[in-house]
């Protein structure tokens, strides 16, 4: 979406109408749209999604308060480049479907980002409302709000799709950054397969976040989008073992996009952390997510904790404390070694945590975990800590208080304190470079790795960051590979 | 989905099974393993290849029944199929003449050493191989692993085939007896223990392939984590074979009981 473009579709008529049929003065005064939940008591009882979505009536109240901007902001924070107010203006004028149309143009997983993406760091946080002190307009709702509604009414327009060129495109992965990519792509006519090693598709969108945030179900509805589009998906294929990567040029395949995300689940190297009972939160969510676990009739088990700790403050952490709320623990804690403002977790993640009953220990910091005869962990020992410095980060560092070491008794802890690049494939290709944390080194502006015809994105590239940020890759290298593979670089 | 070429019988626990996995045959070498599921409900299980035909496109799983899913494995028949096969994973063997090479198969570990004492025996090793089980009818694949071997020796428990002991009273009698430059073992994680420390004893490098719970088996979910000289590695994508010197068998057996009395 160019800067021209928006400014041209912002003087069509309807929208110029639609402007002047209220004053600024009159949509600065509506109060922001609130997310109707389901109650805590409740919804630690079951699966079901927190977030109820708006209803029609708030989606136009709250698609009246944009007053769409001649410069709209918020797009620049948008890392796949939304058309904002485009979409936003077809809700206030009640052509929803022409909203969800929209996003399609430039997002292939509009639900999802709808319901994950952090925008009160994105687009939210570029808007106009902010410059005068009031909430800013509630894009990820509204964008939530338009895709469930073209969902919902069973009648999803497809993205046009230019003709066929059938140039054969192979995709590494099938999470964000990948199906973004498979979608840019298919639109621009190729010949799209989507490689998946897991038995689903979806990647860490199916085994990492929980359903009670994002229900498979929406999902599988995007991925049945890309699937309309020509999309095709292979499961069970890892590439760099199944099928290597001269296979794939053996197969024909012209160009390859690696989103194999960020495999590796880190440990703090501290005594106890191979006890049972203890494990990453990437084991924890994928037993309970994609496997299953904790459902009748299914045969993947897991372990439950009276006393649950999780360590870490990011949004992994937080999904895990409160799966592990609805999985049956009576204490549930999360355990921080920074304070609460440097929390990189989701405010509302946080705040629906907390509305769950989950206790915060911040400035803690285990150190070593303790086991039964059986080698269950049943204790874990905690430093106390400070805020010193600012450390790289920009964050003010913890340091230990000496002495203030605390034990709390535990059952269950489950680790979430990041993720290491999976080097599985980047190490099945000779040639390809590779940074110190195995994460593929590519050019920033084009997703191009040291292989000309291997694009890279996603946490394989950044080694751990958000949906949209992947999906951003995905469609910068898309961008790339169409203008190299076209001949017009 | 992977079909199920034909079946037979071991033992009453023990099955070997082709599946039809063309891809998966043509790209495994020795000591790969594959992740199997049986089910859309099923779980994701770990098991080692035992033989593979490429021009059939065919791989050999040899599996025990011990759980709700090696019981719903066992009761396939030829003609239905494996929900997911996926592979092929882990670390191949390394392969190179070492001299005399003895191999230690416990149960049905003897169906991933197979591949590896083939290997072995094709890359100029002398191959003594050594299969223990309880008792005779759980000794398996014995004439395949003839084949590929300068001798046989076989152990059982009970007695009732071969002579009577433990897989290290095999092997110590071939350590007393001649030089050996390496060994390889597959087994129960308590017979590798014993293995581990006879041949320290006998100062014999020795390399071992270890059976851990995992989930996804591509290095994502950590719960195959076992120490190795002190340090945490993941069996699934750095293994599974690693120096039996160095593995931490205790906390191995005492995480593979992880699961054990866990009500789903």
């Amino acid at each position: 979406m160019t800067n021209d473009n928006i400014a041209e579709e912002r003087n069509e008529q309807w929208r110029d109408e639609l402007r002047r049929s209220m004053t600024a003065k009159e949509r600065m005064k509506i109060a922001r749209v609130k997310m109707p939940e389901l109650s805590p008591s409740y919804r630690i009882t079951c699966n079901e999604e927190v977030n109820q979505g708006i209803t029609a009536e708030m989606a136009v109240q709250e698609a009246r308060r944009c007053l769409d901007c001649p410069n709209p902001q918020c797009v620049t924070g948008c890392p796949v480049g939304i058309n904002i107010p485009k979409f936003i203006k077809n809700i206030e004028r009640g052509n929803f479907a022409e909203a969800a149309a929209t996003l399609k143009e430039t997002s292939a997983l509009p639900a999802v980002c709808g319901r994950v993406c952090p925008q009160e760091k994105q687009c939210e946080s570029k808007c106009i409302h902010h410059k005068m002190k009031s909430e800013p307009v509630a894009i990820g709702y509204l964008e939530r709000f338009a895709a469930d509604y073209e969902r919902n009414s069973g009648t999803a327009s497809l993205p046009k799709v230019a003709a066929a060129n059938g140039i054969k495109i192979a995709v590494v992965g099938s999470g964000p950054a990948a199906l973004s990519f498979a979608g840019d792509m298919a639109k621009l006519g190729y010949d799209v397969t989507v490689f998946e090693a897991l038995h689903e598709i979806g990647g860490v969108l199916k085994y990492g976040i929980p359903e009670f945030r994002l229900p498979n179900s929406i999902v599988d509805h995007e991925i049945d989008g890309l699937r309309a589009i020509g999309v095709k998906f292979e499961k069970d294929i890892i590439i760099g073992k199944t099928l290597t990567y001269d296979d794939l040029h053996q197969m024909n395949f012209k160009g390859i996009f690696v989103a194999s995300g960020a495999g590796l689940p880190r440990f703090m190297n501290i005594p106890g952390e191979n006890l049972n009972g203890v494990m990453s939160s990437n084991e924890y969510l994928t037993r309970i997510n994609l496997m299953g676990a904790g459902k009748p009739d299914w045969d993947t088990p897991v372990l439950r904790g009276r006393n649950v700790a999780v360590i870490g403050g990011g949004n992994t952490a937080m999904d895990s404390v409160r799966t592990a709320r609805r999985m049956g623990a009576e204490r549930a804690i999360l355990v921080y070694r920074r304070s609460e403002e440097e929390m990189p977790a989701r405010i509302e993640e946080v705040k629906h945590a907390k509305e769950e009953g989950v206790e915060f220990m911040t400035l803690h910091n285990p150190i070593e975990y303790l086991g039964d005869e059986n080698g269950r962990v049943n204790m874990m020992r905690l430093q106390k800590m400070q805020l010193g410095e600012p450390d790289e980060s920009g964050r003010r560092s913890p340091v230990p208080i000496e002495g203030a070491i605390e034990e709390i008794p535990v059952d269950l802890v489950i680790v979430s304190v990041g993720v290491s690049p999976n080097p599985l494939v980047p190490k099945s290709i000779s040639g390809l470079e590779i940074s110190k944390r195995n994460t593929i080194i590519v050019d920033p502006d084009t997703m191009r790795s040291s292989i000309s015809d291997l694009y890279a994105g996603g946490d394989i590239v950044r080694g751990g960051a958000t949906v949209i940020l992947a999906m951003g890759d995905g469609r910068r290298a898309a961008e790339y590979m169409h203008r190299s593979l076209a001949g017009n670089e | 989905m992977n079909k199920i070429i034909s079946k037979e019988h071991f033992s009453d626990k023990v099955v070997k099974l082709v599946v039809e996995a063309p891809l998966i045959a043509k790209s495994r070498r020795a000591g790969h393993f594959v992740i199997v599921r049986c089910g859309e409900h099923g779980e994701r299980i770990p098991l080692t290849i035992a033989q593979a035909d490429t021009l059939n496109g065919t791989i050999t799983l040899v599996v025990q029944s011990v759980g709700v899913s090696t019981q719903k494995i066992c009761a396939l028949e030829p003609g239905d199929y494996l929900t997911d096969v996926v592979g092929p994973l882990g670390q191949a063997t390394q392969i190179k003449n070492y001299g005399t090479v003895v191999c230690c198969g416990g149960g049905v570990g003897v169906a991933p050493l197979l591949p590896i004492l083939t290997e072995y025996k094709k890359a100029g090793n002398r191959v003594i191989s050594i299969l223990a089980a309880r008792s005779k009818d759980l000794i398996i694949l014995e004439k395949e692993v003839r084949e590929y071997s300068d001798e046989v020796i076989i152990m059982t428990d009970d007695g009732s085939y071969g002579q009577k002991g433990v897989v290290t009273v095999g092997l110590e009698q071939v350590l007393q007896r001649e030089k050996v430059d390496y060994v390889m073992t597959i087994g129960p994680a308590i017979m590798m223990k014993f293995v581990a420390l006879l041949t320290k004893k006998y100062n014999v490098p020795t390399e071992c392939s270890l059976n851990a719970i995992m989930v996804d088996g591509t290095g994502m979910c950590g719960a195959c984590r076992v120490s190795v000289a002190g340090k945490t590695r993941f069996v699934c994508v750095e293994g599974p074979e690693f120096d039996a010197h160095d593995v931490d068998f205790d906390e191995l057996m005492m995480r593979l009981k992880s699961y054990n009395n866990v009500n789903k």
